[in-house]
């Protein structure tokens, strides 16, 4: 077990949308809602997470890549080939944004696995996990963005605008969107290193300082997750995909084990209650997120965003017909949503959980 | 009779001036220091502990203890307690016996481990004002758990939880037998342990009456000699410990002299007044891990399934050790580090054998989790705790709670003299005789010992707000909170943490 790391460290601004009924949004609506919050950040990443932006290809699993090279690129393309059938392959569309570094090479592939290649056990998504983390971690110059159907992760070294502008963001439609702008202290800008984190359908966008982070990393490789970001967002997608995938729990359950209950009320609860906290907080007392962070996490089936259990960063919630918002700042929910039907701030640890109706 | 050639390690002085000849002195010295010489007090100073029982107890302020300044000459080879013990050895055939921990300058961890604190980029949290949990259960978690929910989407578990022993804060006492201990020292333990919702442990000399009203506050053991055991007497606590070895002595058993087993301890430990209580050194029913399996299951069989933990001494090999033990079906291992306390040993076992408790915990952590199963037992981390902030670091590297024996009888007035096999304990801690242990009253060292476990819980609460948490599970184990100073890069490899700097 390796010790000797050096964790990254960041503070941040987030965003994000839904439309429960599927109803289709641009993408500018969560650029400009961003665009907002541009202090937040210090240009060293933004990006942003789109539900149901590929419905043309949504049974197949969409990877987004990026190579720092041909060479990268053609070890992933090969690996891919043995395992996958690839759809289509195609560069991501990007417009020149003046400001911005040096992108490295971006593509997207519409692929599924071969069913020869998914043996034994190994479910499909198994399959897909495996695939991302062998090229993650064992595939220099290559990462991959996102890998989840009909979604994919915008994201690269620069401001919430820049990026939007970058990768055409106005050009999509889709019906969850959230957007993230971070505030490094001690990591280069890495357009990898962006948020979101995805994993699967999954993303995850987070703001805070998880003081946690040893004892959760510890715990998680305990389960076989290796952490290679040595990121928050990281700790927080691998711990819901072990709590939810993994370990069956449901969404408010997961939530309540990452931000859990005090004591002091559990032992008011009734008394089944009171025994499903108990023993949430028996196994997953080493999963708990102390510290300051909120976050949004987005899934196929819906959006959940959730703050620590003594809310030490902000998050507000508002709705609008059928579209729920939230965000660090009630100004980047108004910038897009001048006259919502209901402003709230979630109370701690209280998750604002919204599914899709359709 | 020939006059020792050892010389003696310490001066009882008395300033004739000062003194208006009461006799204190004399009635409070266990080890007969002092005696009445017609017209004043006389003086044996070849007996004294430096317990310095008569100096708090001197009206006048009259009595001095001094560290002897005369010495063997000068030589960094053989040092002062090398050639005392070879004189003493070779006037009486004997092993030097001591009691106490080891108090040999071996390294302290410890004292090379330096905690974090929070600075802009993630709050700290003041504990006066927020709340800061220190709850902890001891004993085996799940690794998942299933949760069903009914139609009105009300949760229910369904999967059965493991008994657990609930700990208001991380501390434990650790075991101590009446026997070796004075049945009021006990008292002093139970009484604090309910005071703060924690346990005491009774150790290996079984349970005496008195204790009965404190039984949700303890831990029964079972140890070689199988003193006072019965069904009654297991199914007494909160759980049931096996003792196969402790820090100070690993690997010898017990010998409770008969001078130490008046009708009380005789009748607690159901053996007759007055013979030797001897606990062999292995348990002779666990020669090997499958017996300890079948051990420990006969036990939780004998008492519905309390948890069962086994206490260890920690010795080289610990890591391994403790893997069996858990899969064996520990539900709490109890490691006892090399410089853990005792009421007798001999100095060669307790200076030269086992490892200090801070390597023990890193290790067994590490491997308890590279196995998958840190979840299935609890690991109580003891030997050496001084202070709230080693039991911090503890923590830190993995224990789930710590215990503490020496630190709860300094509380009692113990300075550590380290001469508890003797029976003499001047402040009736490690001693039978009524006329010392009288002076131990339950309930005003009660309230002392409880004083001490509410500082160190404020303490600890302080510690994580500093840290930025809020639970004391977020600690535990979180060694990115740990730095090294001084440490050389393999012991911060074994330990698992960064050198300070990084
Ligand atoms: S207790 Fe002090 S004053 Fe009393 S006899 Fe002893 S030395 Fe003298
Ligand atoms: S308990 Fe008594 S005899 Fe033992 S070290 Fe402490 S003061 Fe000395």
């Amino acid at each position: 077990m390796n010790h000797d790391y050096q964790k990254d460290i960041a503070g941040c601004g987030l965003a994000g949308l839904i439309n429960k009924k599927k109803n289709p949004l641009s993408g500018s609506h969560i650029a400009k809602s961003m665009a907002l919050m541009n202090d937040r950040g210090n240009g060293l990443g933004a990006g942003y997470a789109a539900y149901g932006i590929y419905p043309e290809f949504a049974e197949l699993y969409a990877f987004h890549l990026m190579y720092d090279d041909h060479t990268s690129r053609m070890e992933v393309e090969n690996h891919l080939k043995n395992n996958y059938h690839i759809e289509k392959t195609e560069e991501i569309p990007t417009r020149p944004v003046e400001g911005l570094g040096i992108s490295p090479l971006l593509l997207r592939y519409f692929v599924c696995p071969l069913e020869d290649k998914v043996v034994g056990d190994m479910t499909e998504k198994e399959f897909v996990v495996n695939t991302v983390m062998k090229i993650n971690s064992e595939m220099e110059g290559a990462y991959v963005f996102s890998s989840g159907k009909n979604m994919g992760a915008f994201k690269g070294v620069g401001n919430p605008k820049e990026i939007a502008d970058f990768f055409l963001l106005e050009e999509y439609e889709g019906y969850i969107w959230t957007g993230h702008t971070r505030f490094p202290t001690n990591t280069p800008g890495w357009w990898g290193g962006a948020h979101p984190f995805t994993l699967l359908d999954w993303s995850i966008v987070h703001n805070g300082e998880i003081s946690s982070y040893g004892i959760n990393k510890r715990y998680l490789e305990m389960f076989g997750y290796k952490l290679t970001l040595l990121t928050d967002t990281e700790v927080v997608a691998y711990t819901l995909d072990l709590m939810i995938r993994k370990h069956g729990l449901d969404i408010p359950l997961a939530c309540s084990a990452l931000a859990p209950p005090f004591w002091k009320d559990i032992d008011k609860m009734p008394d089944a209650e009171k025994e499903v906290y108990t023993a949430l907080r028996l196994a997953y007392g080493s999963a708990m997120l102390n510290g300051p962070f909120s976050l949004l996490f987005g899934h196929s089936g819906g959006l959940v965003g959730i703050n620590d259990r003594i809310k030490l960063r902000p998050l507000v919630a508002a709705e609008h017909g059928d579209v729920t918002y939230m965000a660090s700042e009630e100004s980047a929910i108004r910038e897009i949503c001048p006259k919502p039907d209901k402003v709230w701030a979630p109370r701690a640890g209280d998750p604002v959980i919204v599914e899709l109706e359709v | 009779m020939f006059k020792s050639l050892a010389l003696p390690e310490y001066l009882a002085t008395i300033d004739k001036e000062k003194c208006i000849r009461c006799k204190r002195c004399i009635q409070n010295c266990g080890w007969s220091v002092y005696s009445w010489g017609g017209d004043r007090v006389q003086i044996d100073t070849q007996k004294c502990v430096k317990c310095l029982r008569c100096y708090h107890y001197c009206p006048e302020e009259a009595i001095d203890i001094l560290n002897n300044e005369t010495r063997y000459k000068d030589n960094a080879n053989w040092g002062f307690s090398h050639i005392r013990n070879i004189k003493r050895q070779a006037e009486t055939g004997g092993m030097p016996l001591t009691g106490m921990g080891s108090d040999l300058p071996y390294t302290i961890l410890f004292d090379h481990l330096l905690l974090d604190a929070c600075q802009v980029t993630n709050p700290s949290i003041d504990p006066l004002r927020e709340p800061m949990e220190l709850r902890t259960y001891l004993g085996k978690k799940p690794a998942k758990i299933a949760i069903e929910r009914d139609k009105n989407e009300k949760p229910s578990l369904k999967t059965k939880l493991g008994p657990q022993i609930k700990l208001d804060v991380p501390f434990i006492f650790s075991p101590m037998s009446f026997g070796s201990i004075s049945l009021n020292a006990q008292k002093v333990l139970a009484y604090a342990a309910k005071e703060n919702g924690i346990v005491m442990n009774t150790g290996e000399g079984g349970l005496h009456e008195d204790l009965f009203p404190y039984t949700d506050n303890i831990i029964v053991q079972v140890a070689s000699g199988r003193f006072g055991v019965n069904p009654q007497y297991l199914n007494a606590g909160v759980a049931v410990e096996i003792k196969i070895g402790q820090g100070a002595k690993p690997g010898i058993g017990g010998h409770l002299p008969g001078e130490k087993i008046p009708l009380q301890v005789a009748k607690t430990r159901m053996i007759p007044v007055g013979s030797d209580a001897l606990s062999p050194a292995p348990q002779h029913d666990i020669y090997s891990i499958e017996d300890l399996r079948q051990l420990i299951y006969a036990l939780k069989e004998a008492t519905g399934y309390k948890p069962i933990s086994v206490k260890i001494a920690t010795v080289h090999n610990v890591a391994a050790i403790v893997s069996g033990i858990v899969r064996a079906g520990a539900d709490i291992v109890y490691l006892d580090g090399f410089r853990g306390g005792t009421g007798a040993a001999p100095n060669v076992i307790r200076d030269h054998m086992g490892i200090p408790i801070e390597y023990a915990v890193a290790a067994v952590d590490d491997r308890l989790r590279q196995e998958g199963i840190r979840n299935e037992a609890s690991i109580i981390a003891a030997g050496g705790i001084r202070s709230c902030a080693d039991a911090a670091k503890a923590i830190a590297l993995g224990a789930d709670a710590v215990g503490l024996g020496t630190t709860a009888l300094i509380t009692m007035g113990c300075t550590t003299c380290g001469k508890c096999y003797t029976g003499n304990c001047s402040w009736g801690i490690t001693s039978q005789r009524p006329e010392l242990t009288a002076r131990l009253d339950p309930e005003v060292f009660g309230e002392r010992l409880s004083n001490l476990i509410k500082a160190w819980s404020h303490e600890l609460q302080e510690i994580l707000g500093a840290l930025g948490v809020n639970s004391v599970e977020s600690l535990r184990g979180s060694r990115e909170r740990l730095r090294g100073i001084g440490l050389d890069e393999q012991t911060l490899d074994i330990l698992g943490v960064k050198p300070v700097g990084r």
